[in-house]
């Protein structure tokens, strides 16, 4: 229970606090940061003014690590120690890379996730992301002159758990406290409608440099509903860039390219699609390391022509998301065009055609998922704000358990509102059977080699019965980031027995906690002076309040309340300027449930009196 | 923010017990709790509140989803009047309806063979038509006539037409992939 602080009537209220929050759009070619300054929403640049921070991270021999605009430059000189895209591996195995042969990296296959081979040794794309995190919170708080209280990141609505996990587990690696993972076309439907005062059922198209979404919202007064969501985690801008790269090499006759040329002509093919958004063509040329020169001219109808197919590849999935909300093109208000590859003109046009309508392409592709998710977590981190609004999003893609013969039975349908649970009861199929193996899997098909297996977990200790007597209920319940826990319970006649797993790509507990030491490690004696400083600032402020609630109301306690009360603030008096923050925390928990009473009292109080529509807030 | 997890679905939507039900009630009623109940509401308070905050949403939603779809509404309000609606065990359908089954699922295997997304299309609105039928005799038998027994096997209907919803659903999809 806390403590109210009640303003009197023409009295200002405590002055609070504005919690400095930020939105990260973690994306594949570029990432941003961006948060609410005066009410309004800006993304925040590095100290050359510059928005977009390069997804790039550079790993020298020497251990010095490179992020950004300083990266790129290495990618072509040191190819294999140089990550670009390292979004397109989080939460993947090798076997899920259907171009691992172009990247000049070299991979290590380890169970859930693929790990990539550096000169300063094996990294996880988790450890990657946590470095282009890192960089942007330090941007954020050298912006904003303060430690920030939280973060939300986005992540393509079409990111399985294991993908949102590994997404989440990078922001923690990073420092970050993650207020949420918000889903990207989301993020930018929320930028969009607030901005526009939009009403209605809109379709936000995303494509990003290696990810595809669509998500069907329907907006009203305040609430972002999503109906329905699709998309292709593994489709993006890089394809088309790649189909270029694929001509260049036939035009021009090459062959066994290395790593060096590889990743030149890749800079040189991405280029050159830019380029076609605004010409009618380009020339390419690269002097590749043989001495060979390419010079070719591509024009936009070859372009369109060699990547027709990719622009086709996001109609189905449009299809499928406005059969999933039960619509049809003429119940769509809007199309809100999000990413950077929804620049190409033949993109918009396959869009519109698709409609009937031409797509909304006002806003800036590039900076609307950020600026969407900065009001998000200036909202979340408690932020007064005027117009207040919910978002009511969805999974993406079912979930479920193996059952017998290697088949898929779902338990929560692709496109639930979160957050959801679901219980599902299952029995033993053999007399004195006492375990039972649980599969936990995500995706649409029938069968279970089809879907993403999550997690494998073993219910020990059931009771031996007879076959099919023992009552066994799994449990699903995906939060609102929509991540899964599972847990399994036997509930026979006083009997249970329970577990609960966290999903995770195969990443081991302790090696989470490996990285987490790698990187707090010099970081361990800082985090505890500010946890000692947290606790006293929490302290203080809420003695000080105490005092002055006591001052005005202290009538309604009885004498011996009124003792409790102050025998705790002298408690936390003593330990507040001591060193140990735990002791400082639990005393002042200790105030907070020796108030409980008098702030419902002076609630009450405030109540009869007349004074409502007074703000209360909260402190502690 | 206390929550009373005892309710029963409607009682928390406030809403009456009946299966005839107005839709945009539903909706409002559900904004409205979500809007208050929601875990972006409780993000920056303790874990304890967060934790209350992410079941009673949970509730919430499936209270919604459960109120929305007519069939599992139907199903709920026998629920609560103590009626099991057999529908793993009870297979007993009239002759006419189970023909009428095999035909239109035997056109939808077809319809699959031959990647014919027009006839899908065709079947899907008439089972649409054949669903709504159903509905508003269910809706009479749980509002009007009190007749449990009766309801129970226009679920069990409905049970077979959701099925064949889906199979047909599954079709479509194999052929957009």
């Amino acid at each position: 229970m806390a403590l109210f602080q009640i303003a009197e009537p023409g009295e200002a209220p405590a002055p609070h606090q504005h919690r400095l929050a930020v939105g990260i759009d973690l994306g594949t070619t570029n990432s941003l940061v961006a948060t609410v300054r005066n009410g309004s929403a800006t993304v925040l640049p590095d100290e050359r003014g510059r928005n977009l921070l390069p997804s790039i991270v550079h790993y020298a021999a020497d251990g010095q690590i490179t992020i950004g605009h300083r990266a790129q430059a290495k990618q072509t000189e040191d190819p294999r120690n140089t990550i670009v895209s390292v979004k397109r591996f989080m939460g993947r195995g090798v076997k899920d890379l259907p171009d691992s042969a172009t990247t000049p990296y070299r991979f290590v296959d380890a169970p859930g996730m693929l790990k990539l081979k550096t000169v300063v040794g094996e990294k996880s794309p988790v450890e990657v992301s946590a470095d282009i995190l890192r960089a942007l919170k330090q941007r954020a708080e050298a912006s904003l002159g303060g430690e920030l209280i939280g973060a939300v990141i986005t992540v393509p609505a079409y990111f399985d758990d294991a993908q949102r996990q590994a997404t989440k587990d990078a922001a923690m690696l990073a420092g970050l406290n993650v207020l949420r993972l918000l889903n990207e076309p989301t993020a930018a439907a929320v930028a969009y409608g607030l901005e526009n005062a939009a009403e209605g059922t809109y379709v936000v198209y995303d494509l990003g440099g290696g990810t595809f979404d669509v998500s069907i919202l329907k907006l009203t007064r305040g609430v972002f509903e999503v109906l329905a969501t699709s998309g292709d985690s593994a489709l993006g801008g890089d394809d088309f860039d790649q189909r270029i790269f694929c001509w260049i090499v036939e035009k021009a006759g090459l062959s066994l390219l290395g790593d060096h040329d590889t990743r030149l002509l890749l800079t040189r093919a991405r280029e050159a699609k830019e380029a076609l958004s605004e010409h009618d063509s380009t020339r390419i040329t690269a002097k590749l390391q043989s001495g060979t020169v390419v010079d070719l001219e591509l024009n936009v109808e070859t372009f369109e022509t060699i990547s027709k197919n990719l622009v086709q590849k996001t109609i189905n999935p449009l299809r499928k998301a406005m059969r999933d909300a039960k619509l049809g093109v003429d119940d769509i208000k809007g199309v809100v065009m999000v990413g950077g590859a929804t620049r190409m003109p033949h993109v918009r046009r396959a869009v519109a055609e698709f409609f009937g309508r031409e797509p909304l392409t006002n806003l800036d592709p590039d900076k609307v998922v950020a600026l969407g998710a900065a009001m998000q977590a200036n909202a979340l981190a408690g932020n007064k704000s005027d117009d207040e609004w919910l978002l009511l999003d969805v999974i993406p893609l079912s979930l479920g358990l193996e059952t017998m013969g290697g088949l898929a039975e779902k338990v929560i349908p692709r496109n639930s509102t979160i957050p959801t649970a679901r219980a599902q009861d299952f029995t033993t199929y053999k007399d004195g059977q006492t375990a039972m193996a649980i599969h936990v899997m995500q995706g649409e098909r029938e069968l279970v080699a089809d879907c993403r297996s999550l997690a494998r977990f073993e219910l020990r200790g059931i009771p031996p019965m007879a076959a099919g007597a023992a009552r066994i209920r799994v449990t699903f319940q995906v939060d609102a980031d929509g991540l899964l826990a599972v847990s399994a319970r036997e509930q026979s006649i006083g009997v249970e027995a329970s577990i609960t797993v966290k999903p995770s790509y195969g990443l081991a507990d302790n090696e989470i906690a490996r990285m987490l030491q790698d990187s707090l490690a010099n970081a361990g004696a800082d985090m505890q002076a500010r946890s000692l400083a947290e606790a006293r600032v929490e302290a203080s402020s809420l003695i000080a309040a105490t005092v002055a609630a006591l001052a005005v109301d202290a009538s309604l306690l009885s004498e011996a309340e009124h003792k409790d009360v102050q025998a705790a603030i002298a408690l936390l008096n003593e330990t507040v300027m001591g060193e140990d923050a735990v002791m400082i925390r639990t005393r002042t928990e200790a105030l907070n449930h020796a108030t409980g009473k008098f702030a419902e009292l002076r609630m009450d109080n405030a109540v009869k009196r007349g004074l409502t529509g007074q703000k209360l807030s909260e402190l502690g | 923010m206390a929550f009373d997890f005892s309710q029963d679905h409607f009682s928390l939507l406030g809403l009456p017990h009946t299966f005839v039900l107005d839709d945009a009630a539903l909706e409002a009623a559900y904004r409205g709790l979500q809007s208050q109940y929601h875990p972006d509401r409780a993000a920056s308070l303790p874990d304890a509140d967060k934790r209350q905050a992410l079941q009673a949403a949970t509730r919430v939603n499936e209270a919604f989803q459960i109120l929305k779809s007519p069939l599992s509404r139907g199903r709920y309000l026998l629920k609560l009047a103590g009626v099991d609606t057999q529908e793993e065990t009870n297979t007993a359908m009239p002759v006419a309806f189970l023909m009428q089954q095999m035909e239109w699922r035997e056109s939808v295997v077809e319809a699959r063979a031959n990647q014919d997304m027009a006839v899908l299309d065709q079947l899907a609105q008439d089972l649409r038509g054949e669903r709504l039928g159903l509905e508003a005799s269910l809706g009479r038998c749980l509002d009007e006539q009190h007749d449990y027994i009766g309801a129970a096997l226009i679920v069990r209907k409905l049970r077979f037409l959701e099925k064949l919803d889906q199979a047909i659903g599954d079709a479509i999809e194999v052929l957009l992939d």
